[in-house]
């Protein structure tokens, strides 16, 4: 096996890794449909962390097991539970939500599709003629990420930390309310709910941070 | 053949250990919590000195009728206590525990392998507080996503402060690299990695989101029988599991006087030294109250982790 798929790479001969490979990808596309279709606005999230988990799964398979790993931490482990703290400040109910549904189906539809085909035919364009041997040194490991993050595309990399540190600047200034006067500007009353503290706190974090 | 036999020994092993450590811990909570508070603790169970008070618990919680709220949402409800306890499991994997691959399995990032599984065990308890359909049950999980949040970011740069010193994020890779000053060197970041481990687990002081004498017990309100066990072993699973890594992280794993042969014996030893600690702040230390919890995490566990990360920074580019 090891031979034959280092020598011909193709489609025909599908080795056990190519096989869960598909397979997991349809439980993603299965999982990533419902996130969509479901008129539970919990489920919606829970099916998003099916769906991420599978592509995490996705990356161990091709040997980026650094990036599934960090798949896990920052979308399961922070943006879902975001997700899910937003939802539970809304109360979101048990059952349907009906009134949550904006009528943008098809608008929305079409927008997915574009994006989707955009970003298949880049990647298709990219990786079409890059093999990965799996049975070789893993191409993935931390090292060689980070090698390659921070010789080859360095300043990506830092373009992008400047965009999230605008970001978090942005996310505080309009998060601020206390501008004026203290007392004028407050349209809460002092006795914030505890619910609230953890909003109000996070943006004097964030500066610190930044 | 062979390699098939020592993977499945390792998963057993790990399995065993999955099964009876938390256990061990939950006993030594009982004893040490009685005695520091004056009292024998359970003393009838078992014989001598009712060491299988926790072995009776599991009967007791196997024995009761398993319910479901009839508002709740079901599937998730019940699908919410095996989210909480199997994050812990597959942590357990990748801890090393003595030296020349004593452990169940190398990861070649497995230190952001175990943080990131840790955090979606916080899941668990977010489903369990929806699902419920009890406005106490909702606050908790409310609380113990506000609580993650907060936490997760000092917990993950007080570990990447470790990786940098280490230059790898191996777990066996950074114990083999351990020297003794590295103690004195990262002990800021130990402090805020292992009290942010423990606002994570949500034990005492930072036991807001299942405060018994406001929310009754947050998320796991509505649970009854075995799948609340399940949640309270979850918890117990957690302790080993933080206190393991802070041993293995901070406080040299298996490094101490004869560790050739007796190295597990120390990372053992050390786990169960800060197994004790977390005992000994349920019982010393009052709960912050949410907004306190929220204060300490933004205000002094974050900007206290920068600074170590910038220590190690400097440090590390001095000695190389």
């Amino acid at each position: 096996m090891n031979v034959s798929a280092a020598a011909h790479p193709g489609f025909l001969s599908p080795t056990g890794v190519e096989i869960t490979f598909v397979l997991i990808g349809l439980a993603t596309l299965g999982a990533a449909l419902l996130t969509v279709t479901t008129r539970q606005l919990v489920h919606a999230a829970l099916w998003l962390v099916v769906a991420l988990g599978g592509l995490a799964v996705e990356y161990l398979l091709l040997t980026a097991e650094f990036i599934a790993w960090v798949q896990v931490l920052i979308y399961v482990g922070s943006v879902v539970v975001l997700l899910l703290f937003g939802l539970m400040l809304t109360k979101a109910p048990i059952g349907r939500s009906p009134d949550a549904d904006s009528e943008n189906r098809l608008v929305a539809l079409g927008v997915g599709v574009a994006a989707a085909a955009a970003l298949v035919w880049v990647v298709v364009d990219a990786f079409r003629t890059t093999w990965i041997n799996l049975h070789g040194v893993a191409q993935g490991s931390s090292r060689a990420t980070g090698e390659s993050l921070f010789r080859h595309w360095v300043l990506p990399f830092e373009a992008l930390s400047v965009l999230l540190l605008a970001a978090l600047v942005g996310a505080i200034v309009l998060s601020r309310r206390d501008t004026g006067s203290p007392g004028s500007a407050a349209p809460s009353p002092a006795g914030a709910t505890p619910a609230a503290t953890p909003a109000a706190d996070a943006p004097a974090a964030g500066k610190e941070h930044s | 053949m062979n390699d098939t036999l020592d993977v499945v020994l390792r998963l057993v092993a790990v399995l065993v250990v999955f099964l009876v450590l938390p256990l061990l811990v939950g006993q030594t909570e009982h004893k040490v919590m009685a005695h520091m508070q004056g009292r024998l603790g359970p003393m009838y169970a078992g014989g001598f000195h009712g060491w299988a008070q926790l072995v009776a618990d599991g009967v007791k919680f196997a024995q009761k009728e398993d319910i479901v709220p009839a508002d709740a949402d079901r599937r998730v409800f019940q699908l919410a206590p095996a989210v909480a306890l199997l994050p812990y499991l597959l942590v357990l994997i990748v801890i090393p525990v003595g030296p020349d691959g004593f452990v169940g399995q190398t990861v070649d990032a497995g230190l952001i392998f175990v943080l990131a599984v840790m955090g979606v065990g916080v899941l668990g308890s977010l489903m369990a507080g929806w699902a419920s359909a009890n406005k106490f049950s909702l606050l908790g999980g409310l609380r113990t996503a506000a609580q993650l949040m907060a936490y997760e970011l000092p917990m993950l740069l007080t570990a990447a402060s470790v990786a940098m010193a280490a230059g790898t994020l191996s777990l066996p890779g950074i114990v083999d690299g351990y020297h003794w000053w590295w103690t004195p060197w990262q002990l800021v970041g130990g402090v805020v990695f292992f009290t942010a481990g423990l606002a994570e687990l949500q034990r005492p002081p930072f036991d807001m989101p299942v405060a018994d004498s406001e929310i009754i017990f947050g998320a796991y309100t509505e649970y009854t029988g075995l799948r609340f066990a399940l949640f309270l072993l979850a918890e117990y699973a957690g302790i080993v599991v933080l206190c393991a890594l802070t041993t293995v992280l901070f406080l040299g794993g298996w490094h101490g006087p004869w560790s050739g042969s007796a190295g597990w014996v120390w990372t053992l030893v050390k786990t169960a030294l800060l197994a004790f600690v977390v005992i000994w702040l349920r019982v010393s230390y009052p709960r912050l109250r949410e907004d306190q919890l929220q204060k300490l995490a933004w205000t002094v566990l974050i900007p206290l982790s920068l600074a170590q990360i910038a220590l190690t920074g400097v440090v590390k580019v001095v000695i190389s």
